[in-house]
This record gives structure tokens, sequence and C-alpha cells, in this order.
């Protein structure tokens, strides 16, 4: 039995025919199996859906009571039938619920990894290894200059300028489902046992992180603070609040964002970021080269992001992979719609956050600036470049 | 040297100035001699040691990583330096503290020879962290950009001593790196180290451009107007040294000394004075294109040949000193008359004055600027691409004040064109297609076709960007490594009007023609691409604003720039 008969990609995302399901379908499906609950994977409108509680949970909240037809819940490494296809739900250490997904018939294993990274993350459950003959994975940071520092250390980077500058607020953008709930873990774990300030967006995601027993210390939405209170605290944002009118409610207020971009100069420039925190909820190279290795699988596809760099690695390791070219999952092309970013709303666009790839901000300013290379492929004369250093008046 | 990557790595995202100055005058009030001085020379240029080529650089890292995944690295980076930064693989044999320091690295390379260069720095990138790298690589292939100007890092230090920072201006050609004796002034240790430099650089003068707004608050009873020459701005400097042996040098606007490149010009500098004026090359007494003068700059070895094919020459702006003189201080009208005696004693064919546009009324301005041929430029019109304004009273103020001057520039040319190809960008704009190859219609063996004339990568605002950049995401037809083919045909594509400052025949373009200076002026959504200009308007254009081809004494007549 070869794999694509098991589960092949279509133009709703990856499908299982036997099982009559989709794993993370970007439009509705009669059934859908979902990896976790970041929006590009959980959609609303599918007829039913099997997830694990969290996740479910979470598509609750962000998509209200009739997100889906019907729903089931399933538990870490519990497995189900499914028209004669057996799935099984494991940590994928993504955010809180996350899940890998196997699927298994006639002695093949197929698993659907998500989105997934092997760091260390207070707030969910640790991403596990699961043995298979085909690995579906993603690349976000499928490309050798991603290498992810310790997030504690950029943590610690944060605090430092909180200490250096206390006259000024510290606006920190994170995505506001998972990121944002690790980085206020991560400041407790540094120490760190101030009022941690929410823009409202994230209340009820983080509120939710709480109820699960997942210590984040004292939070308060920052709407009920005064201007001159917040100078010298720790604002977590939507990524897009940052450089928005949204961010004048503050003290001369120092722009980070928590993203594993932030590891490329050129992504932190164009957001008008000052204080870049590496700081990611996917694997990076090392990740993602060593999870397909462990894996064992010698048939590796690839959903989305730097696919091509990993499909190389893959087969220069005698290893069969293939892009899958599934549109719809944290595509940079689809990640130009402005996200919103007002106080008042109620999630933020998931275009926003990371995994969406080149997800970049309407208000950066990057025109007018000259590129510091001129590009190759097409030589015109330009004045700019060669009078440089001896202009005009 | 990682305090020092430190340093540069915040300031490469700091926008703004004050906090700028404030990191860098920590750094500088924190760290010890020699390493703070070589430093401040990092930041303002003065840095002498022989670059490291981007070649050189590629070979390290093409020896550690898979050519594949390096290319697309680089691709998706946009930058060499910290593309190598980030893939450089981990040093197995790392040991601790051995990151060098910025005085080791540049002492290192001021005696390293070529051959042994490549080890040495493999070994340096070994030893440091991704910022380290990054900043390590920055220096030694001399590009660190970072946004600061060599007077923001001198204000910087004049800060240390509460000093201003033209009094740092003022000793600095007389200084070396490292600075000891700048920082023990600037700390109260010892005495202000003396400027000995006879032909010292005086910061130049420049001006805002001025629109119809602006003029009609303008009284012209107050202004002398004068071409605005389409060159480059230099300072000419002569003065004699302590022993009364004369001293000439050329310094670019920004401060740089350019004597090197334009030998014959200082032997022209025979009386003690320093001239403001534009940088030409002239033929037959002909002013040539702007695209000659580049040919000139862009050799490194000035050649007898070099000299023939491209005399350079000084039309004279302004006097900023005369004979030990400082004339800054004089209202322009003084020292325009200064500077009339002064080129008229130098009495040399390779510098003369510039005319002034004589006019009365802002009516006779524009007219003037409309048609420089009849306003007194004559043949030489072609080359003056505005008119400057200078205020009679206005004394010489350092950088760009405003009000004394303003620059007029001439209205540019426009073309509707369509987008043909779209380049992602680098820098600040490496996820965006911003750099874009457009063409006009022609026809071709199959019917009318598009031909590329210009390629721009400004001028629209960053809304418009973003909205390109959809545009061309969405409607590629073709992908060549960074390079899109984005639809283009009669009734789908997206029309770009161009706006440009002159035309020129090009042999290695398919259209024959190349733009100068063109830039994105709007976004024709509105029109269709059928709608879009011809190749025959541009032969129109081309052939009205001809700049003449002048006699060439030689065999290269090419006007594109490498």
């Amino acid at each position: 039995m070869r794999a694509e008969d098991i589960l092949v990609p279509d133009s709703s995302g990856v499908c299982c025919k036997p099982g009559g399901f989709h794993i993370d379908p970007t439009r509705p499906v009669a059934r859908a199996l979902i990896t976790h609950g970041h929006s590009d994977h959980a959609r609303a409108g599918h007829g039913a859906v099997l997830a694990t509680q969290e996740t479910l949970d979470i598509m609750r909240l962000r998509y209200g009571e009739n997100f889906a037809g019907a729903t089931q819940a399933i538990g870490y490494g519990e497995s189900l039938d499914i028209g004669g296809v057996r799935v099984s739900f494991h940590p994928a250490g993504h955010v809180l619920g996350s899940a890998q997904i196997k699927v298994e018939a006639k002695g093949l294993r197929i698993v659907a990894a998500g989105d997934y990274k092997d760091a260390a993350d207070p707030t969910c459950a640790p991403f596990e290894t699961v043995a298979c003959d085909v690995f579906i994975t993603e690349a976000t940071f499928g490309l050798p200059v991603f290498r992810h520092p310790d997030a504690q250390d950029e943590v610690a980077k944060l605090l430092h300028s909180v200490a250096l500058f206390p006259e000024r607020a510290h606006l920190v953008g994170a995505y506001s489902l998972g990121k944002a709930q690790r980085v206020i873990a991560l400041l407790r774990a540094a120490g760190y046992d101030k009022t941690i300030y929410l823009h409202g967006a994230m209340e009820k995601i983080t509120a939710y992180y709480q109820s699960r027993g997942i210590g984040l210390g004292p939070v308060e939405l920052v709407r009920a603070a005064k201007k001159a209170e917040l100078a010298g605290t720790i604002t977590l944002s939507p990524p897009s609040a940052i450089g928005d009118l949204w961010s004048r409610h503050f003290p001369d207020p120092v722009a980070a964002f928590a993203s594993g971009w932030m590891r490329v100069r050129a992504r932190a420039r164009q957001r008008g970021v000052t204080l870049p925190l590496v700081i990611s909820d996917h694997a990076d190279w090392d990740g993602l080269t060593a999870t397909i290795a462990a894996t064992g699988a010698s048939e590796i596809w690839v959903t989305h992001g730097q696919e091509d760099a990993l499909v190389h690695w893959c087969r220069a390791r005698g290893l069969k992979a293939r892009p899958l070219d599934i549109v719809g999952y944290g595509d940079e092309d689809e990640s130009e719609s402005p996200a919103p970013a007002e106080d008042t709303a109620p999630i933020p666009s998931p275009l926003e956050g990371e995994g969406q790839g080149g997800g970049y901000d309407a208000r950066s300013s990057l025109a007018n600036s000259p590129p510091t290379r001129p590009p190759a492929a097409v030589d015109l004369p330009r004045k700019g470049r060669g009078k440089k250093g001896g202009g005009k008046t | 040297m990682n305090r020092f990557a430190e340093l540069l790595d915040r300031l490469a995202y700091e926008p703004a100035r004050n906090n700028k100055l404030r990191l860098i005058a920590d750094y500088l009030r924190h760290t010890a001699d020699p390493e703070r001085g070589w430093a401040l020379a990092a930041l303002t240029g003065a840095l002498t040691f022989k670059h490291a080529k981007g070649g050189m650089i590629r070979a390290l890292i093409a020896e550690r990583t898979d050519p594949v995944l390096f290319a697309l690295s680089y691709d998706y980076v946009g930058d060499l330096s910290e593309t190598v930064a980030l893939m450089w693989p981990p040093d197995p044999a790392h040991r601790p503290n051995a990151a060098p320091t910025l005085t080791d690295v540049v002492e290192t390379l001021s005696t390293l020879g070529k051959a042994q260069m490549p080890a040495q720095i493999a070994r340096w990138l070994d030893g440091l962290d991704e910022t380290g790298r990054w900043a390590l690589l920055k220096l030694v292939t001399g590009s660190l950009r970072i946004g600061v100007s060599a007077r923001l890092a001198k204000t910087a230090a004049a800060a240390l001593g509460d000093k201003a920072p033209d009094e740092i201006e003022l000793v600095w050609p007389g200084l070396a790196p490292p600075y000891a004796e700048l920082f023990a002034w600037l700390e109260g240790r010892a005495e202000r180290p003396l400027n000995t430099d006879p032909a010292p650089f005086r910061p130049a003068m420049l001006a805002h451009a001025v629109d119809e707004a602006d003029m009609a608050t303008l009284d012209p009873a107050d202004f002398m107007a004068e071409w605005k020459w389409d060159g480059i701005r230099i300072q000419a400097v002569s003065g004699l040294d302590a022993d009364g042996k004369a001293v000439a040098r050329l310094y670019s606007r920004t401060g740089e000394d350019i004597s090197k490149s334009f030998p014959e010009l200082l032997t022209a500098l025979r009386r003690p004075g320093a001239i403001d004026g534009e940088l030409l090359i002239l033929r037959a007494s002909r002013v040539q294109s702007f695209n000659v003068l580049q040919q000139r700059l862009n050799r490194k070895a000035v050649t007898p040949k070099l000299l023939a094919e491209f005399p350079a020459h000084l039309r004279a702006y302004d006097l900023l000193a005369e004979d030990g003189d400082d004339l800054r201080t004089l209202p322009f009208v003084d020292r325009r008359a200064r500077l009339e005696r002064f080129v008229a004693q130098l009495d040399d064919p390779r510098i003369d004055l510039s005319p002034l546009v004589p006019f009365a009324s802002w009516p006779e301005l524009t007219a003037a600027r409309a048609d420089p041929a009849t306003a007194g430029a004559g043949a030489d019109a072609a080359a003056v691409e505005g008119v400057m304004l200078k205020r009679r009273d206005a004394a010489y103020v350092p950088g760009r004040p405003k009000g004394p001057w303003w620059k007029w520039k001439r209205d540019p040319m426009m073309v509707d064109a369509v987008l043909m190809y779209a380049q992602r960008g680098h820098g600040k704009r490496s996820s965006y297609y911003s750099d874009y190859t457009f063409g006009v219609w022609s026809t071709g063996e199959a019917g009318d076709e598009l031909v590329p004339v210009g390629k721009a990568y400004f001028g629209f605002t960053d809304e418009e960007l973003i909205q390109i950049d959809r545009f061309v995401r969405r409607h590629t037809v073709n992908k060549f490594g960074p390079v899109r083919e984005v639809a283009h045909e009669a009734a789908l594509g997206l029309v770009l009007e161009v706006a440009f400052e002159g035309l020129q025949r090009s042999t290695r373009h398919k259209s024959g023609i190349a733009m100068r200076f063109p830039r994105i002026s709007r976004l024709r959504w509105d029109k269709p691409p059928g709608e879009a200009d011809r190749l025959e308007t541009l032969e129109k254009m081309l052939a009205r604003d001809a700049i003449d081809p002048a006699p060439v004494p030689s065999s290269r007549t090419s006007t594109e720039i490498a």
C-alpha cells in the first residue's frame, strides 16, 4: 500500500480517503482532525471535529459554541478507528493542546506533525517523537539560518532593557495563543513577579491557560491602567498593535517582538522593532532535521514554510521528500491583509503571528529607503548609487 | 569585539538619534583605550585596512555548508554577512574567551597578508556568537551600515567632554585612530589637540527642495539664483603647510578625501582657499552628462588615458576661505564677489565660475528653469538639473538649514510603463518584491510586445509597496530565482507611472534606451496595460532631450553605468 492511498494532499489540506476525514483542512469539510488551535489550522464550519480537549476549548473561545456540527475530544496517546484507519494524537510541544496526528493503516504509519517544536515550553506538554514511515512536517523555520537561542536568555535581554529604561514602557509583540503565555511563563521563571499587562485580545486565551493550571502570576488588562503607571512595566500585545496608534497609550514605548523571525534583522526592522526577541514556538533548523531523523521515516512531506531547503536536505540524505504546496497554512502570500489591532478586537487575526511567514505590518516604514545592495538581475543605469558620498546640494 | 558587536546591534535597530547618541556615548565612556578609539574609527569610517571581499567570505562559507542551502538562505536573508553569521557552523572545539577584541581585529588586519586573511577570519568567526560574527563580517568587508554618520559618532564623542560637535570637527583632520589624545582632551586630561592640516574640510551647506507653497512666501529680491549642475558637489581646498609648501585636497560633500581620483584638479588649486563647487567632465568646453562623469568615478586606477578621455573640471559656486581668512560668516553676495575675483586670479581652464541666473520675479526664474538653454546655459543646458536659490544675506552654515538655500529641480519626464518583472529587495525590504522592471510597447515580429526600458526601486509609499507586493505574488507567471515574472498582457497587468531625469542610448538593452534615475511616481490601477506608452514615445523624448553625444576621444562610447 502506498502512503498516498491513505493520505493525500488536496485543495483543502491533507485528506484521508479511506477514513473519510481531513487533517487541518483550510476549508469546511465533513470530518476534520485538528492538530492545534491556531486559526490557519483550526477553522470554523466543519461538520465534525476531532481534537484534544484543549484545542476544542480554544476553538470554542475563538469561534463561539457552534464552531462545528459535532466535536469529539481525544487525549494524548489515545487511538480511534475511523473507517479502518487507526488514528492517535501525540504531544507536539507547539502550544497548549497541540498534537501530532498519527494515521495508521495496513502497517503503514504516517504522522502529520502540524506545527511543533522540540524546545522546552512550560505552558504545554513536551514534544514526543513518534516513529513512523512517512512524516509530514512543517518547515516554517526550514533554513539553516534559523537556530533559535535559549528562550530564557532572550527574556533576560528583555528584563535587562526594562532595568535600563525604567522610564519607558516595554511592549512585547507576541502571538495571542501560545507565545504570549509562554513569554509570561518565561518571565516568571526568570524571577519577574510584577504585574504583566495584556492587550484585550489576549484576555480570554490567557485566562483559559490559567484555568488549565498554568501559573502565569499577576496579569491585568492594560486598558485599566493609566499611562504614567506603565513606565517600567511589560505589556504583551498582538504584534500588529506594537507600531499602531494603540501604542500611544504608553510612555515612550520600547517595541519588542517575540518571534523566531527576529533572527533575521530585516524582519525586525520591517516591523520597526527595536528589541527583537528570538523566541519561537516552531522547531528551528536543527530541530526540524533532528526530528526528521528521529522519526525514522523514509519519506518526508513538507506542508508549509521554507520547504525547498528542507526537501533538499532530506533528499541529500537519501530520504524521499516532497513539498505539499498546501495553500493556507502560514502562507506568506496570505499574510498580507492587515490584522485588526484594536484593544476591543476579540481575537487578533491569525495572520499576525509567527508561522504566518511574512506577516508584515502595514505601518512599517520601509519605502523610500534604498536597498543596501543593488539587485543583480536587470542592470540599468541608476544615479543614486554611484553618486553616494559625492552628492548634491 | 563582543561589546562593540552589541553596540552595533543596538544601533542597527535604534531609530532615534538621541538614543543612538546615548548608546555610543555610553559605550565610549565605559570602554578603555585603544578599543574605544578603534570603535570610533569604525563608526566614522576612518579604518583603513584592506577589506575582505565578499567572494572570500562566500568561499569560507562554501567550505562549511551545502551550496543549495546557502543559496536559499542568502536569498531569504538578503545580506551576505548576516547569512554567513547565522549559518556559520558551531566550532566543535570552541574555547571560552576565544572572542577577539576590536583592537586585535584592527591591528591584525593592518599587517595581515592577503593569503592569511581567510584562515584568520575563520578563526575569529569560530570564536564569536551570531551578533559578533555579523559585526566582524560587516567590519572586515567595509560595509558597516548601521545608520550612524561620522557626524553622529563625533557628536557622541563630544558628549564625553560636554563639547560642541563642531569643536571635534575642527580638530578631527589632525587626528588619527585610536584617538588617544582626543579622549584625553574630552576627559579633561590633556590640552585640545591641534589641527595641523593646512587644507581642512569644512562641513558643507545643503539646500532644501523648494515647492510652490514655499515660493509664494519668498521675495525674489532676497535671492540670487544659479544653475544646479548635474555633477558631483565637492570642496577644493588649498593651503600652505608649516614649511610653506602648498597642500591641496578635494573632498566629497561628506568630507571624504577624493584627491587621489582627480590629480589634475589639485594642480589647478594654486592659491590658498576653499572652493565649494561642482565636479564635471568637460570635453571641448562642453559639460558632459552625469553618465560620462560616472564612468570616471567607477575607475580605480587613474591612468593617463582616463585623464585624457574624462578631463575633470571644477565649476565654482562659493568661496569658504581665502588666504587663511574664513569667509563663511560673510553674506553670500560678498562671498560671491570674492569668488569671482578668486577664480579670475586662478585663471585656470579647469576651474570656472558657475554663472548666476538673472531674474527679477518668480515667473522669470520659472521660465529660465524651464529653458536653461536660452537663459544662459546655452549648449550645456542638458547638464543643468535645476536652479539653486541662495539668499543674498545668508552665511555659509554647515548642514541643511531651512531657508537660506533652496534647490528647485527640473520637472521629471513621465511615462506609463507596464510592470514586467519584480525582485525581492535587500536589507530592510528583504521579503518584499520592491524592485521593478517595467516595459513599454513596441512592434515586434509577432505584433505588439513589451520591451523592458528600466528598473525602479523607490518612489512609492509603504502602502503602495504592500499593494504592489501583493499584486506581484498573485500574478506571478514565472519564477527565476529571486525574480518573478509578472503577468503583463494588454488586458492584465499593472501600469506604473514612471518619472525619470533623462534618457540615454544603451546597447545593453533590447529597447536601445536606458533611463536616468527612474522611480515610481504613481500606480495606475485604473489604466489597462494595453494603453501604456510605446517605445516610439520614448524615442521622441530622446530626440528632443538628447544629451549631445559630444566628442568622445576614444572608442568607448557606451553611456551605461557599470
